[in-house]
């Protein structure tokens, strides 16, 4: 599960984190690729598994132009920066959520017969549901990539180098908004990545994306921003607390300890644990 | 100069008084309860927000956490009535000074956190209050706690057939407020206030105490904002976790300020007039087909707002300021 | 007379870094005292030990005959230490007037008195035109005047200038030595640093150089820039010549 986080989160780690900018719509990028898997499986049958890479692909298309066309534009405010990312972002999840009600209407919906769904394998007696254990094996591939992609290649220098100095990489000749596009496309498909996993095990309807939206901000926080691994590491730590704390306390009460957890370590660390900024 | 600053104080003033008593007067001429129930909602949205503008417009600490003040007020003043027969005046003051207290119990650690660690840690600890209160049974868990209504009652403070009296108090409420930041606006507690949100460590050289700063204005601001939900609570009669304390209110209390002007005495009245009888508006309109429309309308504004005027709706009023190089 | 400051063996670690190693200086009531040193000679640093940034890995500082080395700045300011950023730090979405507000109201609690504090230090800081200008809308000299009002607003004994001369025109540099010589003559005690020598020396009574995060040589201002140390020093420096 804790896996699972860390895989909504790495999307959130790449923009809020990042590019430090507050994107208060990732849930709802969530709920975008949710029902996209599900109507290519409606419509054309095709497995979740199969369509995630399709769906990824319409989420980076995505992401890069809500960045273009919005969020671009909240950067540039002079005035309260944060406040009009925070706000903008905001405004934007409700209208997601507004046309997802209008177009998929407010019905629960959930993809009955896929490949994993509800199957289990057993690793040395220990059973384990296999959506989960794929979504695992696509989050720690992802994290791996994007970890490789940051520290590695061009586009991740001039990722951070845009974020610490814009002015001076315009100098160097570098775009900050073909970065920033990129960016946002890049931690869009991931969650669309997420997304398309993930719906296969869980129901699906327009405001599904806030209830792991929370989690996902606290995971990147937890682990610090700016910091690829931080997040993956917040990502496990967020998963195995939620298991210990479902043992302890209600179901209900199983966020309770994830929210502790982050609150004690930030009074100790106010950086995350691996924060840089 | 000094003069014209006094003027301006005595003006603010003045509009303020004009503008209350032109409030006052409209249940004489608007009798429909719909409309009055938006008037009632857009005054206490008005008030809350004034004192969130406190905390985060003023001293700079942007709190998404106000809800869980609002549901202490709320909760407090109905535990104390359910369970001890505490009238709602006094459940009100304990549900004020339990918020404040509790506001600078947190304070502590929460406030040498900066930025995104900061806001992320405040509605992580209204999102904990609303968990705690989801479980816990004494207080109604989920299932929350309705206030029986035994007829019209100033002492209990509660109307079946009238709405006024609610209106009123709530007027009184948002008066209050702003009342409240007109006064600290020009004093030590303001002019520190501000100085922290700019630059705690220029601040800190003048001899501001910063940390006290932060503590004063989170006291004042929970203070106003538990009031405020005991009002609430009293007008809806009914409540449960999620209606007082969810994330929606600390958003519904930042917007006004934000779209009408962030940290400026006049921002969270401008900006509840206008957004919170368009959100209700919308809502009737369109609300009803429970097709989404009235989200995406108000979406879409305050996406718009956000974006054409950063400083909020005030700055169109703004006369421009001098600016050059001087001689 | 005792010194209104003083500085007793005074050492800053930062991890394995020494900035300042055992540092003692003085400064006396009414003087102007430079300090001087090329990059990285931990100038800054003393300076934030003695503004109470942060506490001296060891080592005390005593203010007016008080030990003051564990208060925090707020609590120095207090007991009449002004300080100006070397990075102007106004605030910027206060007016002028505003910003020197906020400093006045440590000794004035009544916002009447601290608002004509404010009027009078303007005046003599030659701000008084901008009084109702935004902090965000000044020009940097007038920023860093803004600074040194806000500073003089509270009222200090010392007053702290960190690199308030650098990087400003010739003719603002000039105006900006009248203004410390105007605060010396109004009775408050100066103590400056400053990257470039050539702008200090004339200015001020006495001379302390930092290098390597030890006081190397101090005195009169003549003595200083004449000693083959101190020359040795700066010219291994690039910068000292060019500026």
């Amino acid at each position: 599960m804790g896996l699972l986080y860390g895989l909504i989160a790495v999307g959130l780690a790449l923009i809020f984190g990042l590019m430090d900018v507050t994107n208060f719509a990732h849930g709802e990028f969530l709920m975008i690729a949710m029902y996209l898997s599900f109507f290519l499986f409606a419509f054309f049958a095709i497995d979740p598994l199969l369509s995630a890479p399709l769906v990824a692909a319409a989420l980076f298309i995505f992401g890069a132009v809500v960045y273009l066309l919005i969020v671009r534009f909240a950067m540039r405010a002079k005035a309260n920066a944060g406040m009009v990312q925070i706000f903008t972002t905001f405004g934007l999840a409700i209208v997601m959520r507004g046309l997802a009600q209008y177009f998929f209407t407010p019905d629960y919906r959930s993809i009955p017969q896929s490949w994993l769904g509800g199957k289990t394998i057993s690793i040395a007696g220990i059973f384990l549901p296999e959506p989960q254990l794929v979504g695992a094996l696509v989050s720690i591939a992802a994290f791996a990539g994007l970890y490789f992609f940051i520290h590695r290649t061009d586009f991740g220098r001039a990722l951070e180098a845009t974020r610490e100095d814009p002015g001076a990489v315009a100098l160097v000749g570098i775009d900050k908004n073909r970065v920033f596009a990129f960016g946002w496309g890049l931690g869009a498909a991931l969650v669309g990545l997420a997304g398309a996993i993930m719906a296969v095990f869980f129901y699906i309807y327009p405001d599904v994306g806030a209830s792991f939206a929370l989690i996902a901000y606290v995971t990147v926080a937890l682990g610090g921003f700016g910091s690829v691994f931080g997040a993956f590491a917040g990502g496990i730590i967020v998963g195995l607390v939620e298991a210990v704390t479902a043992l302890v306390l209600p179901p209900s009460l199983k966020s309770v300890g994830i929210y502790a957890v982050y609150l004690l370590v930030v009074f100790i660390r106010p950086r995350g644990l691996f924060g840089s900024i | 100069m000094d003069k014209d600053f006094a003027a301006r104080r005595r003006r603010d003033l003045i509009i303020a008084a004009v503008l209350a008593a032109i409030a006052a007067l409209t249940p004489l001429f608007v009798k429909d309860v719909v409309v009055q129930n938006i008037l009632i909602l857009t005054l206490m949205y008005a008030g809350l927000s004034q004192s969130w503008n406190i905390l985060s417009g003023y001293c700079g600490q942007i709190s998404l956490g106000h809800a869980l003040y609002f549901g202490l007020g709320a909760y407090t003043t109905e535990l104390l009535f359910m369970k001890f027969g505490v009238l709602p005046w006094f459940g009100m003051l304990a549900g004020g000074v339990v918020s404040a207290l509790i506001a600078m119990g947190l304070g502590y650690p929460f406030f040498r956190l900066r930025g995104h660690y900061f806001v992320i840690a405040t509605i992580v600890i209204a999102e904990i209050g609303l968990l705690l209160f989801h479980n816990w049974e004494w207080a109604g868990a989920a299932m929350g706690i309705t206030i029986p209504i035994r007829g019209d009652s100033w002492l209990k403070f509660q109307f079946l057939r009238t709405k006024l009296p609610y209106f009123y108090f709530a007027l009184a409420l948002c008066c209050l407020a702003w009342f409240v930041t007109w006064w600290l606006e020009d004093s030590k507690w303001g002019f520190w206030w501000r100085a922290v949100k700019d630059n705690p460590d220029a601040a800190e050289s003048l001899g501001v105490d910063v940390f006290n700063s932060k503590m004063g204005a989170a006291a004042v601001s929970a203070f106003l904002v538990a009031v405020g939900g005991s009002f609430y609570a009293q007008f809806v009669s009914y409540i449960d976790p999620e209606s007082v304390m969810g994330f929606q209110f600390s958003l519904l209390m930042a917007l006004p300020a934000v779209l009408g002007g962030i940290g400026t005495l006049w921002g969270p009245v401008l900006g509840a007039a206008i957004l919170i009888p368009l959100t209700e508006l919308t809502r009737f309109k369109f609300g009803g087909s429970g097709r989404g429309v009235d989200l995406i309308v108000y979406g879409t504004l305050i996406v718009l707002i956000s974006l054409a005027l950063p400083r909020g709706l005030l700055s169109l009023f703004a006369r421009p300021k001098k600016t050059g190089v001087s001689r | 007379m005792t010194a209104l400051l003083e500085t007793r063996g005074v050492w800053q670690r930062f991890g394995g870094l020494v900035a300042n190693s055992d540092v003692s200086i003085s400064v006396g009531r009414g003087e102007i005292v430079g300090l001087i040193g090329p990059n990285g000679a931990g100038k800054s640093t003393l300076f934030n030990l003695i503004a109470g940034v942060l506490p001296p890995t060891q080592g005390s500082i005593l203010f007016d005959g008080e030990d003051v080395t564990r208060l925090p700045a707020a609590a120095r300011c207090q007991r009449g230490v002004g300080r100006t950023f070397q990075v102007v730090k106004s605030f910027e979405t206060m007016t002028v007037i505003d910003n020197v507000i906020v400093g006045a109201l440590v000794r004035n609690t009544v916002m009447r008195e601290a608002r004509r504090k404010a009027h009078e230090v303007l005046e003599f800081t030659g701000l008084a035109a901008r009084a109702d200008v935004l902090a965000s809308d000044l020009v940097p000299a007038e920023k860093r005047r803004l600074e040194v009002a806000r500073a003089l607003a509270t009222e200090p004994k010392l007053l702290l200038l960190d690199e308030v001369l650098t990087g400003l025109t010739p003719t603002e540099a000039q105006t900006g030595v009248a203004l410390v010589r105007k605060v010396r003559d109004a009775g408050i005690t100066v103590l400056m640093v400053e990257h470039v020598m050539e702008i200090v020396m004339p200015l001020v009574d006495r001379a302390i150089v930092l290098d390597l995060g030890k006081v190397l040589v101090e005195g009169k201002p003549a003595d200083v820039v004449r000693d083959p140390k101190v020359i040795k020093a700066y010219l291994g420096d690039r910068h000292a010549v060019g500026a």
